[in-house]
């Protein structure tokens, strides 16, 4: 969330919508490998919570264009395959890639014929390297993504960020949610391990409530994906009916 | 010439924050290598700026029955040059039927990280093993592929607050009147113990818990210890 604070003009460096005069060519000449990639369309945080028997992912549905609510109803949560979801952040854009990618490893996969469903693990892996190739050409895909599923009937969650940077863990969030929603999230978890896919789900629509009154730049419209052996779930989207009454004891900051 | 360094014009450079390939996740790595044993330990914290990815993320890599890998620094870099070692070590194995010895995988490390002179990978290196006459070396490395055989070494987020410790500590420096002799393994996971605590107090990368990973005649043997986790 950091790098939308550096959009200027809703982020394009310098093109025809640049009113002001001043988009010189100097980002051109500044830049010796003559490309500069900053995010455009981009979407907050991605929460992540494994359970007693999987994993549940939440993303909210808005696409914002520096601080412009530009599209309020994009679907970032999908299902690969009945081992498989996928949360993503970040720039909207360069998720649609990396979705037609996913889609093409998986016709690559289901060509095969070997009725061996591919794994979170090795989903993870071999998006770890996509993101890590285009990093090293200093071309990145602008995104963070969350990979959940059920493997050997345990859950896996996984994280990549646009370095290639790779985690696993029972608790990740991304962006924002990073700050706000993983100490509730680890908080709950402390309390009760080994939730049940109920108690998984209400902690993690708490976290998105949560988000909701103190992210700017998330929105009242969220979709779940929900993992387990038996079935994969894509839920949503789902309002979040918010309460703005305590605001107005918030005061004293202006 | 590019227009943002001419000073009239500088203040209109808009995009002067590029994209950076790397980032400092943290982590520390400690060696020692006695006469018939080699400890290895990391901490498991990975972090981003002021924020932890996760607290149980060991930095120490098995790359044979005699040797492993400790890095720490960039983690992305250091997944990719932990694979690429490991593939390298499966290709010597089926090419010479034989494990890679320990000098053999220190040179082979510092020439893939030298390959990536211009480059670099963002990691610092600590790596550890029983040589063929049964004693325990430590090799350390700098990102791009220098390198210094050892008997202890400190690297990581705690390398410089770590490495005069175990000078005094395992190397006897600076102390009157001692008896130069070689240090137990006991000993030794002692002082790795004390250090990683005192580490953690000081250096907000490092904490969670240690990995320890001790590699004898006998095998290789593992332990976690907590650390303090704020």
């Amino acid at each position: 969330m950091f790098e939308v604070s550096a959009l200027h003009n809703f982020g394009f460096p310098a093109n025809s919508l640049d009113l002001l005069g001043n988009n010189e060519f100097q980002t051109i000449n500044d830049d010796p490998i003559g490309h500069f990639h900053t995010p455009i369309t981009t979407a907050t945080s991605v929460l992540g919570l494994a359970f007693d028997n999987g994993v549940i992912l939440a993303a909210d549905t808005l696409g914002s264009y520096g601080s412009l609510a530009r599209f309020k109803n994009i679907s970032r949560v999908l299902k690969v395959n009945k081992n498989i979801i996928l949360g993503v952040g970040g720039d909207y854009a360069d998720f649609q890639y990396l979705k037609e990618l996913v889609n093409g490893k998986m016709i690559g996969e289901e060509c095969l014929e070997d009725n061996v469903p591919l794994k979170p693990a090795s989903l993870h892996c071999w998006l770890t390297r996509v993101l890590y190739q285009r990093r090293s050409k200093v071309d990145p895909l602008w995104n963070n993504v969350l990979i959940a599923g059920v493997q050997n009937k345990t859950p896996y969650l996984g994280f990549i960020d646009k370095l290639g940077t790779a985690v696993k863990d029972t608790v990740i969030a991304t962006g924002f949610g990073a700050h706000i929603a993983v100490p509730l999230l680890r908080n709950g978890v402390q309390k009760k391990p080994n939730m049940n896919k109920q108690e998984a789900e209400e902690l993690i629509v708490k976290c998105m409530e949560v988000l909701y009154y103190r992210d700017a730049r998330s929105f009242n419209k969220y979709e779940l994906g929900i993992i387990t052996p038996d079935e994969v779930q894509i839920k949503g989207p789902i309002s979040i009916k918010a309460n703005w009454d305590i605001s107005q004891y918030v005061s004293g900051y202006e | 010439m590019a227009l943002a360094s001419l000073p009239h014009l500088s203040g209109m450079k808009k995009n002067d924050s590029r994209f950076n390939p790397y980032d400092d996740n943290g982590g520390s790595i400690v060696a020692i290598g006695g006469d018939n044993y080699l400890l290895i330990a990391s901490d498991t914290r990975l972090s981003t700026g002021y924020s932890i990815y996760t607290r149980n993320q060991s930095k120490l890599f098995q790359v044979s029955n005699k040797s492993i890998v400790g890095c720490s620094g960039c983690w992305c870099d250091t997944l990719t040059l932990t694979r690429l070692i490991n593939a390298r070590m499966q290709m010597y194995l089926h090419e010479h039927n034989k494990e890679m010895s320990t000098p053999a995988l220190a040179q082979m490390i510092s020439t893939m990280l030298y390959y990536k002179r211009f480059f670099p990978y963002y990691v610092s290196v600590v790596m550890g093993g029983l040589e063929p006459d049964g004693s325990g070396w430590v090799y350390s490395y700098d990102p791009i592929g220098n390198l210094e055989r050892s008997k202890f070494h400190a690297g990581g987020s705690s390398g410089a607050l770590l490495q005069p410790l175990l000078d005094n500590q395992v190397g006897l420096k600076n102390i009157q009147n001692i008896v130069e002799e070689s240090i137990t393994l006991e000993k030794a996971s002692r002082i790795v113990q004390d250090v990683f605590i005192s580490a953690a107090e000081r250096d907000i990368y490092t904490g969670d818990e240690i990995h320890i990973m001790c590699i004898t005649a006998d095998g290789i043997k593992e332990e976690k210890v907590d650390l303090r986790k704020d």
